[in-house]
């Protein structure tokens, strides 16, 4: 398809903007001014809706598409929450009001919702106090990493280590790193759960935290986990809860009661928010009582008679996170969607998410090796490795399911089992689209067989055949007005 | 009943004795007695309806009915009805990150689109796919010019905004980097200060145009300085401003960064936003976050992929440019769409609105008895003027009388509590603006 500029047609406009009714300010010295013009398209604004309705059209979705990508939790979003978030009160709100002298009075209804959504989400995860300035997983778990530095800076420990598991998501390492630790790694047992003996060979008083995502990255709940915060602790270290799979486990256990210090909940995956193409997400953290001190500021706090405040005055905290209060239009959307499933449907939520994908894992489990073969939770790890033996891998299966209309499950991830093919279906998925999927599976395995050779040529379906990503990277053309950088 | 959940309990039954055990919760079975929850004492769940008219009561509760004069590098500019239109078709904002590019062309070729956007906006060479927003984004550009110069001394000039300033502050406490403030002189960068401060261990320079209290400025100058030491000069910019003004490429400056809600963005009350970053080609490398590049497929067609994915955390780990992973994709759609909807030409006359309209209400302004503008530095939709009393009680006063006066300096710095910082955009009428210069000055007279 064409881009936007090259559909540019000197002098269209799509957009009306008001006639002046003020006199010209007169020109601006030259030295202050751009010399060319910014080469923005020019476009009807039919043909701009038309472009983008088009391009939408190249996409695959949730609303059109069953999206199992494990550990992304592609789940529906729902409609009424969009709604929510573009009520005008809402939406058409400047951030900086409340900072003005007794300006929380201008916005008690969003200060509300703040409020509420920490809270929620605290009695959720078994928390003592949230913030939600986070703006996205990793940017939780930096904050969450930044509060662990807080508290040991505070008690003048002597810390620079933060142990993570192989099977842990890449933003997990690279977080700490930002924030100045260095990672020890703990492989995996056989089981698939960290390996306990490795963890106390590891041990020392420069551990500061550990991070873990529970259940971990093969879906699997590791019911040592208490044992494990134990050991962390005998070290005066801090566990951390990456939130990605908390869609597991709503109402049947908390991050808080399992002994995680800090934890950080992703309200793009568990709580129904959309992705969006990659992005606005939200990751606000939860803290128990020995981290409350150090969070971000501002706070909202509420008075005896029910007004909502910012309170900016925390002569421990780390600071400011982001320049405001989290994204709001995101917040907004989750707690719209508590509300509306309240403590029994979320917990409805987990076990219909676990229903469904134990049912792709037995019904997927003949045709595809299992690493762990064992109960899962929320998602489920088979590898392709049976398929790589007939020169099929785990991306030619992906190739062969977009083809068909289905985006498929991720994989190569965990990056510690070989042809990973992680499978997350969610709860919003009914048992006639798992069947479909179960189908495509067991067809795409009966090609290995049949036809390996095939698979080389999927997708031919869709608006692109296989991209050249070398070539993007080596020839590397980013902006459509240079040549090649 | 769950409208988000299709089992019914036939189904569950027949899922169950597919799987071989008799109920859900033997699903659970790892999660043992010890594990449950302390409390899981939630309210009760409620219909759509209800939701909806809860929330809707709480959107009341806000005062979005004042005449916002309010700005401080986040804006009342109106949003075309065709950018919320296409940025709420599910295929955009249900679809996931781009990491199957067949299924994903209309989130890739949107985002190279903004990309190259952004680039021809700031007059830079490459630009990633968005990052969170204006300040995390400048934090970003910062870590950026460490790694590519090796050195940790930041020189901050004072006409960076104090939010941001905050946020750097908070991220860099255990990192041991070096800061030195340049504060400003006659409203805009000093000169002479940041030459002394400059040395051959600073690894940036961060500058603001316009800055926070509104002036402009032609940094030209500074960044042949800073390069004459090795150093870096970042620039956060105001996109629309950018439809008249110097640009950062321009100016000779390393990277440019930004707020985007301006581009088409409600307000939100502060988030989501969209921060971008553009620089030279020859640091594409060290830049963070996602980046859209241009390929072919196997039938030799155009097509765009996620690249440079070895800079990035779910491939580097700890070695990576940065811990980011989602950006606002969406965020960064919707701008691209504000562009192209408002064009080559709409983008000028949007900067001339804004900057005449400002303008207009400076010169009413300062007929008012005892308000002043103190600086001649030029300004482009936000200005700072000096009040005879105390800006918060102004403010206190109009809101009541219908305006959102302004945002008052005092909140970030000492000594300036009858400083107020006015912004004007394209929405303000002529009659608006009286209004709220007759008001103002009936507010100062009272108050004095």
């Amino acid at each position: 398809m064409k881009l936007v500029f090259e559909k540019s047609v000197k002098d269209r406009q799509g957009f009306k903007l008001p006639d002046t009714d003020v006199p010209s300010a007169g020109a601006l010295k030259e030295t202050y001014l751009r010399k060319t013009d910014a080469a923005l398209p020019e476009m009807s604004e039919l043909d701009v809706v038309r472009h983008f309705t088009q391009l939408s059209q190249r996409n695959f979705s949730v609303d059109a598409n069953f999206y199992p990508l494990g550990s992304c939790t592609m789940k529906y979003n729902p409609k009424f929450t969009e709604k929510v978030a573009a009520m005008p009160g809402f939406a058409d709100l400047h951030p900086l009001l409340p900072q003005l002298k007794g300006g929380e009075r201008y916005a008690q209804g969003a200060l509300e919702v703040l409020y509420e959504s920490e809270r929620w989400l605290s009695m959720i995860t078994g928390m003592k106090a949230f913030t939600m300035q986070p703006l996205a997983g990793a940017h939780g778990e930096l904050t969450g990493i930044m509060l662990m530095a807080a508290y040991h800076k505070a008690k003048g420990n002597k810390k620079k280590i933060v142990i993570i598991p192989d099977s842990a998501h890449g933003t997990n390492p690279a977080s700490a790193a930002v924030a100045g630790y260095e990672i020890v790694t703990i492989p995996s047992d056989k089981k698939g759960g960290m390996d306990i003996e490795k963890l106390k060979s590891v041990l020392s008083d420069e551990v500061a935290g550990l991070m873990v995502t529970s259940p971990d990255t093969y879906g699997v709940f590791n019911p040592q986990i208490d044992e494990i915060a134990r050991l962390i602790h005998s070290v005066d270290g801090i566990m951390y809860y990456d939130g990605a799979n908390l869609n597991a486990i709503l109402g049947r256990a908390r991050p808080g009661d399992l002994g995680f210090d800090v934890v950080h909940v992703n309200l793009h995956k568990t709580f129904a928010t959309p992705h969006g193409g990659g992005g606005p997400g939200s990751g606000p953290v939860g803290v128990g009582e020995k981290l409350e001190k150090f969070l971000p500021v501002s706070r909202v706090t509420k008075d005896a008679l029910g007004v909502y405040a910012l309170n900016y005055d925390g002569p421990d905290s780390i600071g400011y996170i982001a320049s405001f209060y989290g994204a709001f239009g995101v917040i907004l959307k989750a707690y719209a969607y508590m509300l509306l499933l309240g403590g029994d449907g979320l917990k409805e939520t987990s076990a219909h998410a676990v229903l469904n994908a134990n049912y792709l894992l037995s019904r997927l489990k003949g045709a595809y090796y299992l690493p762990f073969d064992r109960v899962c939770m929320h998602e489920c790890l088979f590898s392709a490795s049976r398929q790589a033996e007939r020169g099929v891998h785990a991306i030619d299966i992906a190739k062969f399911l977009i083809d068909k209309k289905v985006h498929p499950p991720t994989v190569y991830f965990p990056l510690t089992v070989k042809e990973a093919i992680m499978i997350e279906p969610t709860e919003t998925e009914s048992k006639e689209t798992l069947d479909v999927f179960v189908e495509l599976m067991l067809e795409a395995d009966e090609l290995t067989r049949k036809d390996p050779g095939a698979f080389k040529s999927f997708p031919t379906t869709m608006p692109i055949f296989r991209p050249d990503e070398t070539k993007a990277a080596r020839e590397l053309k980013v902006n459509y007005f240079a040549s090649n950088a | 009943m769950n409208p988000f959940i299709a089992n019914t309990p036939d189904d569950t039954r027949a899922m169950l004795d597919a799987i071989g055990v008799k109920s859900i919760d033997e699903l659970f079975a790892d999660i043992q007695p010890r594990h449950a929850p302390r409390s899981f004492d939630l309210p009760k769940g409620l219909s759509e309806f209800e939701v909806t008219s809860k929330l809707n009561t709480l959107a009341l509760k806000n005062s979005v009915g004042p005449v916002p004069f309010i700005g401080g590098g986040y804006y009342d500019h109106y949003v075309p009805a065709a950018c919320g239109a296409l940025i709420s078709r599910g295929e955009f904002y249900t679809a996931y990150t781009p990491y199957q590019p067949e299924a994903a062309q209309g989130t890739l070729q949107s985002l190279f689109e903004f990309q190259s956007a952004m680039c021809t906006l700031t007059g830079m060479d490459v630009s990633n796919a968005s990052l969170y927003e204006g300040g995390t984004a400048l934090y970003e550009a910062m870590m950026m010019a460490i790694r590519i110069t090796g050195r940790t001394r930041i020189v901050m000039d004072g006409g960076v905004s104090p939010i941001y300033r905050k946020l750097i502050k908070s991220y860099t406490h255990n990192l041991h980097f070096e800061f030195v403030e340049a504060p400003l002189l006659h409203g805009q960068s000093d000169r002479a200060l940041l030459k002394k401060l400059v040395d051959d261990k600073t690894a940036a320079v961060i500058l603001q145009n316009p800055n926070f209290f509104g002036a402009i400025d032609d940094h030209t100058d500074i960044v042949t300085t800073a390069h004459a030491s090795g150093a870096l000069v970042i620039e956060s910019v105001y996109p629309v401003s950018l439809g008249m003004l110097k640009t950062p490429g321009e100016m000779g400056v390393d990277i440019a960064t930004g707020e985007g809600q301006s581009l088409g963005l409600p307000l939100n009350f502060g988030g989501p936003y969209l921060g971008f970053i553009t620089t030279r080609k020859k640091f594409i490398r060290q830049m963070p976050g996602r980046i859209v590049g241009e390929t072919v497929d196997s039938a030799g067609n155009r097509c765009f992929v996620n690249t440079l994915q070895a800079r990035e955390q779910h491939i580097r780990r700890e070695k990576a440019t940065s811990n980011v992973c989602t950006n606002v994709a969406l965020c960064a759609i919707q701008a691209v769409i504000f562009m192209t909807l408002i064009g080559k030409q709409g983008l000028k006359k949007l900067a001339r609105l804004n900057y005449d309209k400002a303008e207009f209400l400076k010169a009413q302004l300062v007929k008012i008895p005892g308000v002043q503008v103190k600086t001649s530095a030029p300004t482009f939709n936000e200005f700072t003027v000096c009040l005879p009393v105390n800006a918060n009680d102004v403010i206190e006063r109009m809101m009541h009388l219908g305006f959102a006066a302004g945002f008052p300096l005092g909140r970030y710095y000492d000594g300036l509590d009858k400083y107020l910082l006015v912004a004007v955009t394209e929405k303000r009428t002529k009659d608006e603006m009286l209004a709220y210069a007759e008001v103002l000055g009936r507010v100062v007279k009272e108050l004095q």
